[in-house]
C-alpha cells in the first residue's frame, strides 16, 4: 500500500482546546464528531509509517500501562492491541476474565477499580454483553476502549474500516458501501455505519429478514428520534444491493444463527447471501472487498473472492495495529510525537500515566 | 376508643361519588362519618387539618414485591410496607414469587404471621399458581384459599404451558379465584432484555417484542372462556394487549387487567437516553419485564384506564439490591421499586390530562378491589371507600406539591427507580391504616 507522508503536526490533547479530539475513553462511533474521526484516521497514517520500519517500535507511550481485559475470547483483536501497545513501548498485560466470576462475588466494577488501582491506564475490554464497557467507563478514571461488547459495538474495527477505506478509494463520501450478512447481531456492521454515515457514505445493509434489526428504517421511530439512528438503506436482495458498490463488506454469519431458527440452512444462506465473484460484476469497477474476520469461506464468502485482487482484507488487519496505536496514543494525552528516530529518553516528562 | 377527625379536605370517594369538602371521621379503625363539618362535634379527637388535601380512601395495589421470606436483602415486610405507608397504599397484594413460593398453607401463613408482627399496612398474599412457580403442577388452590390467598399468580414468570394455564384457570371457578397472569411468551422473548423497537437496535440489546405479550393475552382470554375463569392481565404493557382485553370484555368475558405507573408514563428511550441522542447509557433501572414500550403504547394504556378497560392502577415494585442492578445489562435483575412515587409519577396522567384526579384515585382504590372482589373477603367489607363502617383506611394527598425523588431517601430496601433526581407533582402527606396513622409528612397540620 501507499503511505501517504503526513505533513500536519498531531498535537491533538484533552488540554488542547483547539484539538478536536474531547474522548476520555472509546466506547462507540456515534459520539465521535468527523473532526475526531479524522485526526485518528490521520495519526493511524503517521501509526503505519512506524508500523512499516525495519525496527518497528517507539517509546512514545513508555510508562503507560495498557489491559486487555477480555470477557470472550479473541485472538485477533487481543493481538492487534497488544501489539499496538507494544509497538508504542507501552506495557501491555492480558486478563482473560469469565463472567461467571460474578457467581462468585467479582463484578465488573470491582475488577475494573482493582486495574486501575494497579494503575492501569487504559482498559481495552471485549464482552459478551452490550454496554458493559459503559458502565466500566462509569466506574473508572482510566481510559476504556470497547474492543467489542455484545451485539452493539466494534468502534476500533470501524475505524481501521473507514481508514482502509480512505486509503484505499481516496475518500469516503459519497461512495456506496454494502454490508452483507448478519446485521442484526453485527457489533461491527452497528459501528460502521454510524462511522460511514458520518464521513458522508452511502450505507447499504443487506442479509435476510431474520438477522436485521428493527427500528432503521425511516418510518419505524418517531420523528423526533430520527437521528438515534444513522441513515442507511436495506436491502434483502444481494444483487441489487451489490449494484454499484465501491465497498462490499461480507459479515461473518455465526453457525448458532441456523441453531436459533433464524435461518433455514447454512446451505440456503450461501445460495442466497455468499459474495461471489459472479455477484461482484455489478460492483463498481475497481471497487474492494473487505471482512472483518474471522471469516467462513463457502458461507458468507467465496474463497476466490476472499484471496482475489479486489480484497483488501488483510490490509485491513495490517490497519487495525496503526489505529489501536493512534487510539492509545491519543488517549494518553501525551504530546511527543512518534514522528522520528526512536529516541531514549524522548519522551521522559510525560511518564507516569495519562492524567498525572 | 380512639377517634381522628380529619377537616376541612376535599373527599374524593368514588365507589360512593362523593367530590367536596368535608370532613372524615375515624373512630376505633372505621369510617364513623364523612361530612361537611362532621367533625366539629366530635369530642377528644385527633384532629387533622386537611385544607388544601384530598382525602381519599388509602390505595389498593394488587401487586407488591415484599421479597419475604427468602430475599430480605431486597425488601422485607416490614420495610415494604413502610414504603407502601409512604406512597398512600394501606393495603397490598402480596406476589408469591418469594423463596420458597407461597405454594403452600405454611408459607403463606409464615407471611401473615410476618406482616402481623412488623407490617404498617394491610398485606393479602397471592397464592402461586404451579408449585415452586416452575410451571409444572398446580397449587392446592383450596388450602392456599383457606389459609388466605386473594388471587393466584406465577407473576416474573409466565404459565407457558397452555394445557396447565387451561387447568389452573378451569379449577380456579370453584373458589372464583382470580388468576392472574404475567403474560410474556418465554419462547418468544427467550432472552430479550428490553422492548423490540428502534432502542433496542441502537443498544445492540435483544428484543422482547410486544406479540410475546400479545399472544399470551390472546391465548389466555380464549382459556378463560373456554372455561368461564377470571383471568387478570398484570402490568399490561402494549396497545394490542389492550384491544384484546377490550374486546374480551366487549364480549362479557370474565377479564381485569392492571397497568403500572411507568408503562403509562414512560417508553423504552428511558433505557438508552438522558438529554440527548447523541450519549446512549445502559440504565438497568429502566429494565423490567414487561419492557417499557412505546409511545402509541403509552396513549392506548391511559385511554383504557380512562375508559375502564383497564380497572387497576399496579405498582409492580420490585425492590433490588445495588448488586442487581449495577452489574452488566442482561445479568441485572428486572423491575423497579415503585409503591413511593406511583401517585406522583401517575400524576403525569392527570397533568397531561389524559385522565381526572378522581378517575385516576378511582383506578387506586376502588378499582383494584371490585377487579378482585376483595371487599367481599371476610373484613375486608367497604375496603377502597370511605363508607361509614368500612375500615379507616385514608390517604391525604396533595395533588400540586412537586418533590424531587430521592431513592436514599425510600423507606424501601429497593433504591432502583430511573426517577432519581426527577420531579413529580403529587405527594401522600399522611397515610391512616386502620385508624393508625402510618406516614405523616410535616405538611400535615394537626389542630
Amino acid at each position: 500500500m501507499t503511505v501517504m507522508a503526513s505533513t500536519t503536526a498531531h498535537t491533538a490533547t484533552r488540554e488542547d482546546p483547539v484539538s478536536p479530539w474531547q474522548h476520555e475513553h472509546v466506547l462507540d462511533l456515534d459520539d465521535f464528531t468527523v473532526p475526531e474521526i479524522e485526526t485518528v484516521l490521520n495519526l493511524a497514517e503517521r501509526m503505519r509509517e512506524v508500523l512499516d520500519r525495519r525496527i518497528a517500535r517507539v517509546p512514545a507511550l513508555r510508562g503507560y500501562t495498557v489491559v486487555n481485559l477480555f470477557y470472550e475470547p479473541s485472538t485477533r483483536t487481543r493481538a492487534s492491541f497488544e501489539l499496538a501497545g507494544k509497538v508504542l513501548g507501552a506495557d501491555v498485560i492480558s486478563v482473560t476474565a469469565s463472567t461467571s466470576s460474578v457467581a462468585k462475588g467479582e463484578s465488573l466494577i470491582d475488577t475494573v477499580r482493582t486495574l486501575r488501582a494497579m494503575r492501569a491506564d487504559a482498559i481495552v475490554m471485549r464482552h459478551s454483553i452490550a454496554g458493559s464497557p459503559y458502565l466500566a467507563a462509569e466506574h473508572t478514571d482510566a481510559s476504556i476502549i470497547n474492543a467489542g461488547d455484545g451485539s452493539h459495538a466494534h468502534p476500533t474495527q470501524a475505524l481501521l474500516d473507514l481508514y482502509t477505506i480512505r486509503d484505499r478509494l481516496g475518500s469516503i463520501r459519497g461512495k456506496r458501501v454494502v454490508m452483507i450478512g448478519d446485521i442484526a447481531h453485527s457489533r461491527v456492521a452497528r459501528s460502521d455505519m454510524w462511522g460511514l454515515a458520518a464521513m458522508g457514505a452511502e450505507v447499504v445493509l443487506c442479509g435476510p429478514p431474520t438477522l436485521m434489526p428493527r427500528g432503521l428504517r425511516a418510518g419505524d421511530r418517531p420523528a423526533h428520534a430520527e437521528s438515534a439512528l444513522p441513515a442507511v438503506t436495506l436491502e434483502t436482495d444481494i444483487d441489487r444491493a451489490i449494484d454499484g458498490a465501491d465497498v462490499v463488506m461480507a459479515l461473518r454469519l455465526q453457525s448458532e444463527r441456523q441453531q436459533g431458527g433464524l435461518l433455514p440452512s447454512l446451505h440456503e444462506y450461501a445460495q442466497m447471501y455468499q459474495v461471489t465473484q459472479a455477484r461482484l460484476a455489478k460492483a463498481k469497477p475497481g471497487h474492494v472487498l473487505m471482512h472483518p474476520g474471522p471469516k467462513n469461506e463457502g458461507i458468507e464468502i467465496a474463497g476466490d473472492v476472499a484471496a482475489g485482487s479486489n480484497s483488501i482484507i488483510e490490509e485491513q488487519v495490517t490497519n487495525g495495529v496503526a489505529i489501536r496505536m493512534a487510539l492509545l496514543y491519543l488517549l494518553s494525552g501525551r504530546t511527543e510525537l512518534p514522528g522520528g528516530a526512536p529516541a531514549e529518553g524522548g519522551t521522559a516528562n510525560t511518564e507516569g500515566g495519562p492524567r498525572s | 376508643m380512639t377517634t381522628i377527625a380529619i377537616h376541612n379536605g376535599r373527599v374524593i370517594d368514588p365507589a360512593l361519588g362523593r367530590d367536596g369538602i368535608a370532613d372524615v371521621v375515624i373512630v376505633d379503625g372505621r369510617i364513623a362519618r364523612v361530612g361537611p363539618n362532621e367533625g366539629d362535634a366530635v369530642i377528644d379527637a385527633e384532629r387533622i387539618d386537611a385544607g388544601g388535601l384530598v382525602v381519599a380512601p388509602g390505595f389498593v395495589d394488587l401487586h407488591t414485591h415484599l421479597r419475604e421470606p427468602g430475599q430480605e436483602h431486597k425488601e422485607t415486610i416490614a420495610t415494604g410496607t413502610l414504603a407502601a405507608a409512604r406512597g398512600g397504599y394501606t393495603t397490598v397484594c402480596a406476589m408469591p414469587n418469594t423463596s420458597p413460593a407461597l405454594d403452600s398453607r405454611a408459607a403463606v401463613e409464615s407471611v401473615l404471621r410476618e406482616a402481623d408482627a412488623s407490617a404498617v399496612v394491610r398485606v393479602l398474599p397471592i397464592g402461586a399458581i404451579t408449585m415452586g412457580r416452575k410451571g409444572a403442577e398446580l397449587t392446592p388452590q383450596g388450602e392456599l384459599r383457606n389459609a388466605g390467598v386473594v388471587a393466584l399468580s406465577d407473576d416474573g414468570d409466565a404459565v407457558a404451558d397452555p394445557s396447565l394455564m387451561r387447568h389452573a384457570l378451569e379449577y380456579s371457578t370453584q373458589f372464583n379465584l382470580p388468576v392472574a397472569q404475567h403474560c410474556e411468551d418465554p419462547s418468544l422473548v427467550r432472552d430479550g432484555q428490553m422492548h423490540e423497537g428502534w432502542v433496542a437496535t441502537r443498544l445492540g440489546l435483544r428484543g422482547r417484542p410486544a406479540s410475546a405479550e400479545e399472544t399470551m393475552v390472546a391465548r389466555d382470554i380464549a382459556l378463560a372462556e373456554l372455561v368461564g375463569a377470571h383471568l387478570h392481565i398484570c402490568h399490561v404493557s402494549s396497545a394490542g394487549s389492550v384491544a384484546l382485553i377490550a374486546a374480551a370484555r366487549e364480549r362479557g368475558a370474565r377479564i381485569t387487567a392492571e397497568v403500572t405507573p411507568h408503562h403509562l408514563t414512560l417508553t423504552h428511550e428511558e433505557v438508552a437516553f438522558g438529554d440527548d441522542y447523541v450519549r446512549i447509557r445502559y440504565n438497568t433501572h429502566a429494565k423490567v419485564n414487561p419492557p417499557l414500550r412505546e409511545e402509541t403504547d403509552l396513549e392506548a394504556l391511559a385511554i383504557a384506564l380512562r375508559d375502564g378497560v383497564i380497572q387497576a392502577i399496579a405498582t409492580d415494585h420490585a425492590p433490588h439490591a445495588s448488586t442487581d442492578k449495577d452489574i452488566e445489562f442482561d445479568l441485572a435483575s428486572p423491575g423497579l421499586t415503585m409503591l413511593e412515587t406511583a401517585f406522583g409519577l401517575s400524576m403525569r396522567l392527570v397533568t397531561q390530562g389524559k385522565i381526572d384526579l378522581p378517575t385516576l384515585i378511582e383506578r387506586m382504590t376502588i378499582g383494584p378491589v371490585r377487579a378482585w372482589r376483595l371487599d367481599e373477603q371476610p373484613g375486608l367489607e367497604g375496603l377502597g371507600t370511605l363508607a361509614p363502617g368500612a375500615l379507616g383506611d385514608v390517604a391525604l394527598l396533595d395533588p400540586t406539591s412537586a418533590w424531587t425523588v430521592d431513592p436514599a431517601a425510600f423507606a424501601s430496601k429497593g433504591k432502583n427507580t430511573p426517577l432519581a433526581g426527577k420531579t413529580l407533582t403529587g405527594r401522600v402527606v399522611a397515610t391512616i391504616t386502620g385508624g393508625r396513622l402510618v406516614h405523616e409528612t410535616d405538611r400535615v397540620v394537626a389542630l
